[in-house]
């Protein structure tokens, strides 16, 4: 039967991908209907509330809980001492996920979770959780990742480097990463001018609206159920049965409805807590964090402090760049530095290239990924630089740009020779935008900056069932975190040939599919897409196999064209085509349920560039920065739902625009954070904002059926540098410390005019 | 027989070589080799790596062919936000 499509971007002019249908959780949505992490309740639900260290670091001598354990309400307790049975056979990325979620014998953070309580109110929890006496032992503290590696610093770990670190640094230097080619000294020989610069970045969170949440229920028998607020509900399912010891069959988890993640919640912090209380208790417990303590005690992304070194000629080319990037991801080994240090010169074509990233580990609460996570402060570090040296040359920084982009063939940085990639086409759709040209005024300044993702596509699993009624039920295992639903019901409307309405995809819990990878890596529309493709085509071929058998033909002998089973030509015979709905209605008579399956490690996600264009306004009394202008040109091979692109690139810039303008995780001298709020944390408001243009470039991905490219973290890589190039332009200054903060710009300016 | 380019604060591990030759028809021959005749880079192939195929990279694909002429490049294991 000809029905398997090649993976041929050509296969037909789209109807339905590339449309803008309705979502299809909107009105759930702006109703309150949808079900998001904390709208589960179960009967006999107590409340789960957790202990936090007050101490950025310090000795756990002893924890007493039998105050709190004999306070009426209180129904249990957990602390370190309920999960050492599992310890031993964790391995050590797992075991530092336990420790993480509950303290054993240091609090190595402010915020580090020391005990957990279920009660039967909220009152009560908060009145046993000061029941609870933990006799701490106050140890030294570091928090700023290049004060962390001094051989005198406070260590964390006494064996968490692995063989990487040469000997002779401090015990909190856990890894080291090298990358590059050529001959970076023979490279910066042939430069005419070569810069070196230090930059530094601030820590910051991803500001998901939703804090974590999740209700957990073990009865007797040890069957679990989870309800939670997660980009990965299987990773949640093999998390926490691994760290209560139960077998993975056991425990059912639910992805709730999700409000934001951006890499956030793709890790565990009160679920086994959660379940492990359940557990002890024998009821459901329900657990919802405030907002203090998803920034204490959730994963924000690293700081960094990066030097690089960039040389060229004076016609812009680049002979030569080298960096060594240093970044602290909280009190446990895995910064993303290699994914810093793979990323940061890979939009270019170098031929003497060299990066090395060191790992650090500090006092502060374990790093969680944040879109391209490592990639942002890595650009930001190279593309100042770059925009340093053509303004030092009086060179257009976008042709200097596209004079070294890499395009396809070349070697990238991190060894691999790229295939279709768009960066260039992104460069010229800026040059060709109004934007590139519009005129400036005083104290303004425009900045230009380009950034790379890896993307990927990982383990994916999807059913597509079609109903007796001609419509169509699709299960996929990943969360939608971005739109991801619609995108799945247009490329099985698509493919099936019937209307985007006539399909519902929903995110099926753990026991209804194979294992589904985390909803990250800008992986869904590509991977689970894919699937939804391939699914869509299985159950082609058994409709084309109902008609045939209707119709007294071979199964070759019949075609799927537009949502119709038709003879495949006049040999096949002469029959009336049969349309979904007409199999579907007596598909019980035929055989059976139809329904297409697909099990696939999708490969071939395709690198994504983007080119980003800002245009801001300094006061220089304040030191305040206004966005003026924002533009953002990005690779998205082929854009299934353009609307839900174009929200990803103004979601990155947006997000962006706060990292590089205000959002810092500001410490205490006693090792404390001090602001664990909005009001203090500052995110991008609407007020804050222009609105961000978009522009989608399609330079279609070999590797999917229909070209599509990740869209979801690329957008989040060029903004810290744009912004900062925009900034330093208008404020004549190179801001080298991010957040670009007004107490910092005031300072860049006083010390550049000497005062 | 392929050549694997490996990063490099691996090479120290092979011997310093960027480039490693092994007899391998796919990944996990390609892991499996790598791992016997470099028993220094076991560790991080322990901890994840990904394999990048023809510029396709690859995180868990035992059973990606690899042919004489491919450009097989070594990577840490990916993820992503």
């Amino acid at each position: 039967m000809p029905l398997d499509h090649p993976q041929d971007l050509t296969i037909k002019d789209f109807k339905i991908v590339g449309q803008r249908p309705l979502r299809p959780d909107g009105i759930d949505k702006v109703t309150g209907r949808a079900r998001f992490g904390a709208d589960m309740n179960a009967p006999g639900m107590l409340v789960g509330r957790v202990l936090r260290s007050p101490h950025a670091h310090a000795r756990i001598k002893s924890i007493d809980s039998a105050k709190a354990e004999a306070l009426p309400g209180v129904k249990a307790v957990v602390t370190g001492a309920d999960f050492g049975a599992v310890k031993d056979g964790l391995d050590d990325g797992m075991l530092d996920v336990l420790v993480n979620c509950m303290a054993q014998d240091k609090a190595l953070y402010d915020g580090h979770a020391v005990a957990a309580v279920a009660a039967i109110s909220q009152t009560v929890a908060r009145q046993a959780l000061k029941l609870i006496e933990v006799d701490y032992e106050v140890l030294p503290h570091v928090l700023d990742v290049d004060a962390a590696m001094q051989p005198d610093a406070p260590v964390l770990h006494e064996e968490a480097a692995d063989e990487s670190v040469p000997a002779g640094f401090s015990k909190n230097v856990v890894r080291r990463y090298e990358f590059g080619h050529g001959d970076v000294a023979k490279g910066f020989a042939e430069a005419d001018r070569i810069v070196e610069r230090r930059f530094k970045t601030e820590a910051a969170h991803q500001g998901y609206i939703e804090p974590h949440a999740c209700l957990a229920a073990m009865g007797p028998d040890g069957q679990a159920e989870l309800w939670v607020c997660t980009q990965g509900h299987y990773m949640v399912r093999n998390t926490c049965a691994a760290l209560l010891g139960m077998d993975a069959s056991q425990l059912r988890v639910t992805a709730s409805e999700i409000g934001g993640g951006f890499g956030g919640k793709t890790t565990v912090f009160i679920e086994p807590l959660a379940l492990a209380l359940s557990r002890k208790a024998g009821r459901p417990v329900k657990m919802t964090m405030s907002r203090e303590e998803v920034f204490r005690a959730t994963g924000p992304t690293s700081s960094s402090s990066i030097d690089v070194k960039i040389g060229m000629t004076r016609e812009g080319r680049i002979t030569a760049a080298s960096g060594e990037l240093r970044y602290q991801g909280g009190a446990f080994p895995g910064s993303p530095v290699e994914f810093g240090a793979m990323s940061a010169f890979a939009a270019y074509d170098v031929e003497n290239v060299k990066t090395v990233g060191w790992d650090v580990v500090a006092n502060r609460p374990k790093q969680a990924a944040y879109r391209a996570p490592g990639a942002p402060m890595a650009a930001y570090a190279v593309e100042s630089v770059i925009d340093e040296l053509c303004k030092q040359f009086d060179l257009d920084p976008l042709s200097v740009r596209l004079k070294n982009a890499a395009v396809e063939g070349t070697t990238s940085s991190f060894g691999v020779t790229y295939g279709k990639i768009g960066l260039s086409a992104t460069l010229e759709a800026a040059r060709a935008h109004p934007h590139y040209s519009a005129a400036l005024g005083p104290n303004q300044g425009r900045g230009l900056a380009c950034g790379f993702w890896f993307n990927f596509g990982g383990e994916t699993c999807v059913s597509l069932n079609v109903n007796a009624d001609g419509t169509v039920g699709l299960s996929v295992g990943t969360p939608d975190i971005g739109g991801s639903r619609a995108s799945m019901c247009q490329m099985a409307a698509e493919e099936l040939g019937i209307a985007y309405d006539k399909v519902r995809t929903v995110v099926a819990d753990t026991a209804s599919l194979g294992y589904n990878d985390v909803t990250d890596g800008s992986r869904v529309t590509f991977a689970s897409g894919l699937a939804t493709i391939q699914a869509a085509r299985d159950a082609i071929r058994k409709l084309c196999g109902r008609a045939a058998r209707m119709w007294g033909i071979d199964e070759d002998a019949v075609i799927w064209e537009e949502g119709y089973a038709k003879p495949a030509g006049g040999n096949a015979g002469s029959f009336e085509p049969l349309s979904l709905a007409e199999i579907a209605a007596v598909s019980a008579r035929t055989g059976g349920p139809i329904a297409g399956h697909t099990e696939v490690n999708a490969d071939g996600a395709g690198q994504s560039f983007a080119t980003h264009l800002v245009d801001s306004e300094v006061d220089p009394e304040t030191g305040k920065v206004k966005i003026l202008r924002y533009t953002v040109f990005q690779d998205a091979g082929k854009a299934i739902h353009p609307s839900y692109v174009e929200g990803q690139f103004q979601g990155g810039a947006v997000q962006g625009i706060g990292w590089a303008l205000n959002e810092e995780y500001i410490y205490g001298e006693d090792g404390r954070l001090q602001n664990p709020g909005f009001l203090d944390y500052r995110v991008p408001v609407a007020s804050d904002l222009p609105m961000i243009d978009t522009v989608i470039v399609e330079v279609p991905n070999p590797g999917h059926p229909y070209g599509v490219r990740g869209v979801g973290e690329t957008s989040i890589v060029p903004p810290l540098a744009a912004i900062a190039n925009s900034v330093s332009a208008a404020a004549a200054v190179r801001m080298t410390h991010l957040p670009m903060s007004p107490p910092r710009i005031r300072k860049a300016i006083e010390e550049a005019a000497g005062r | 027989m392929v050549t694997v380019k490996i990063w490099g604060s691996l090479k120290e591990a092979a011997g310093g070589r960027s480039e490693l030759r092994v007899e391998a028809a796919n990944i996990r021959q390609l892991l499996q080799r790598l791992g016997a005749e470099y028993p220094r880079l076991q560790p991080q192939l322990k901890r994840g790596v990904s394999v990048s195929v023809d510029g396709r990279i690859y995180r868990d694909a035992w059973f990606t062919e690899l042919k004489e002429d491919s450009e097989i490049v070594l990577l840490p294991r990916l993820s992503g936000g």
